[in-house]
């Protein structure tokens, strides 16, 4: 691929300065790091929350903050960890900043959009925060009917708080399907896209698809709590299923906004770092699309215990199995491109590495749950906040380390300390495990979720998964101080530091506002280095 | 990134009046539909002339008639989809 990339312009971060010239910025690599700074203090406080959870739970019996406090803690850390943090995470921060470049853009189709989108989120963020100002919610974050229409907390803030976090994704979902179909570069036709690009714009359908109808469904429930009229409660006339249909319709397929991105990059690490060209382009470009279609059609399976028609249950449940075939498909791939590759287990490598482990055990548990027979018995256990966690955190979560990793001297130009950044990764994976495997045999034992206090035979699962907790933090506060440091006194990162093929390596590192001063023209795959393998 | 060349309009005024003037008529045609006596036709009444209704702003206020066919389709596969939201949670409904 060539680039012609504007070398002499200054790069991005010093494109403008002062407070200002960020806040009305338009450049999507500065939205993206606006957004990477606002993920970052969200996602930091929603981790403090859930210490408090694995505190509360460090013994048997109320510890320091009761049952009515754990059920607000458990509703902000669910709001913000989804809403704020995974959700937005991979497609608002490098998806911002690397799918224009990835297609030899210099920016998204809607600029001001994408600004908009970013005030969106923090407005929606801060309707959040404010609910706890007001004395938290004690709904979930499923705020599941007929409970969040009649409890005396403020639920009305986190609904329009997740109401105005949809609109943020859904402009950003519509910014990227136009930006792949208008301002992709001639030379590059749909089959030589980067597939983290491929895994965005599958995300993208689905966030303009599935996120109007949550959009509608919190309304609706505001329309009952203050005017009355019955929609969801029973003694209303209404029928509380209908909402579970309504909510799951969008926040299944929003599973896969989480994951599919990071699937994304999990595509675009392997074979970096493999040296290999990866295996089944095709079919990983095309599962992507599989996934986000089949993942729209299975949100019944979180209904299998509500009282929902058998037949539709037994339809779920197919349909349930079938999405696991895509992801089947991925995996197996990403195996197949290691196979015999000159494997580099550099960072960004071991949080791929990472990722396949700890998604598939997410994955296959998901399985166990998707058999109708078995999910009667582990429905609201503990297994499940351990599969979920091993799938949304053990995916989407890593991968948004991970992706920092690999990017970080593309985005600012520096190098981290390999070597802390690797005792960084040991700690969290370890710290990880420790955390939610315990969890597993817990609610496979009985274990019920969302309860602040428990039988004392299942206190060993929930020791070890409170000192897993610590373990984890300490890994992730390592990690962040390590890159924090490589922002400041990291070394300087070449152009090209991990050998990548695809467009961004192409550019300077950072990049200057207008990457490209003249589209560039491509010529080959993104992940061929039969160049490099003949030159040495 | 080339801002496209100013075309004018690409169909002549008198078709988006034509267009206006065909939904005020369906509008009054659904309001007189709900003094007919139509029993429980009335519903898919009221829904076939909203989708005509619908169908007209898409087409022509959206201009999907004289874009590429990708659009089409793109709207297409975007109804298809709500269509099977609607009619597993239906199909619930009918089999409880």
């Amino acid at each position: 691929m060539d680039a012609a990339a504007g070398a002499a312009a200054p790069n991005y971060l010093r494109a403008g300065k002062g407070l200002a010239s960020w806040l009305t910025t338009t450049d999507h690599k500065r939205i993206g790091i606006l957004y990477l700074i606002a993920i970052l203090v969200f996602f930091l406080f929603a981790v403090c929350l859930g210490l408090m959870i694995r505190l509360e739970l460090f013994s048997p019996g109320e510890q320091f903050v009761g049952n009515q406090g754990y059920n607000r803690i458990l509703t902000l850390h669910g709001i913000t960890m989804i809403f704020l943090f995974i959700i937005p995470s991979v497609p608002a921060v490098f998806g911002n900043f690397f799918l224009p470049i990835q297609i030899g853009a210099n920016d998204v189709s809607f600029p001001r959009l994408n600004l908009a989108s970013w005030y969106f989120y923090i407005g929606g963020g801060l309707f959040a925060l404010g609910s706890v100002i007001l004395g938290g919610v004690d709904t979930g974050w499923t705020f599941y009917i007929p409970y969040s229409a009649d409890t005396a907390d403020n639920v009305y803030l986190p609904i329009l708080a997740a109401f105005i976090l949809g609109w943020s994704s859904i402009l950003t979902g519509l910014n990227f399907i136009v930006t792949v179909h208008r301002l992709r570069v001639p030379s590059m036709p749909w089959f030589r896209m980067p597939l983290f690009v491929w895994a965005l714009y599958a995300t993208s359908w689905i966030q303009i698809l599935a996120t109007p109808v949550v959009g509608i469904t919190l309304l609706l429930i505001l329309l009952e709590r203050f005017l009355g009229i019955g929609i969801f409660d029973p003694a209303k006339e209404g029928d509380p299923v209908l909402y579970q249909h309504l909510f799951w319709i969008y926040s299944h397929p929003a599973v896969y906004i989480m994951v599919l991105p990071a699937m994304g990059i999990v595509s675009e690490i392997v074979p970096v770092f493999c040296r290999k060209t990866i295996f089944g382009y095709k079919f990983i470009a095309i599962s992507s699309l599989a996934i986000a279609g089949i993942g729209s059609l299975v949100w019944g399976h979180h209904m299998f215990t509500s009282g929902m028609a058998d037949l539709e249950r037994i339809v779920f449940s197919l349909l349930t199995f079938l999405v696991a075939i895509p992801s089947g498909v991925k995996v197996f791939n990403w195996l197949a491109t290691m196979y015999k590759g000159s494997i580099r287990l550099a960072t960004p490598f071991l949080y791929a590495l990472a990722f396949i482990f700890l998604f598939s055990v997410g994955g296959f548990t998901g399985l166990l749950q998707g058999a109708l027979s078995t999910d009667i018995h582990i429905h609201d256990t503990s297994f499940i906040v351990a599969h979920f966690h091993y799938t949304m955190f053990g995916g989407g979560g890593v991968m948004f380390f991970g992706a920092l990793h690999y990017w970080f001297p593309k985005m600012f130009g520096r190098t981290y300390c390999e070597s802390v950044a690797r005792w960084a990764f040991a700690l969290f994976f370890v710290g990880f495990n420790c955390l939610y495997f315990p969890l597993f045999l817990a609610g496979l034992a009985g274990m019920p979720r969302r309860y602040a206090d428990y039988l004392p035979e299942y206190l060993v699962y929930h020791r070890i998964s409170s000192i897993g907790s610590w373990i984890l933090v300490a890994g992730i506060v390592l990690m962040l101080a390590n890159l924090l440091r490589a922002l400041f006194k990291g070394e300087r990162a070449g152009r090209d530091p991990w050998g990548g093929a695809t467009l961004e390596w192409t550019v300077p590192s950072p990049p200057p506002t207008h990457q490209f001063a003249a589209p560039p023209v491509v010529t080959r795959g993104p992940y061929e280095y039969a160049r490099e393998r003949a030159s040495g | 990134m080339n801002a496209p060349a100013q075309e004018g309009h690409l169909v002549p005024c008198s078709v988006y009046v034509w267009v206006w003037a065909a939904l005020l008529c369906l509008t009054a045609v659904t309001v007189s539909a709900k003094y007919a006596d139509l029993q429980h036709l009335a519903i898919f009444a009221a829904l076939l002339i909203a989708t005509v209704k619908a169908g007209l702003v898409v087409l022509y206020f959206m201009h999907v008639r004289f874009e590429k066919p990708i659009f089409a389709v793109m709207i297409l596969v975007l109804l298809a989809t709500y269509g099977i939201y609607i009619g597993l949670t239906f199909v619930d409904y009918a089999n409880r």
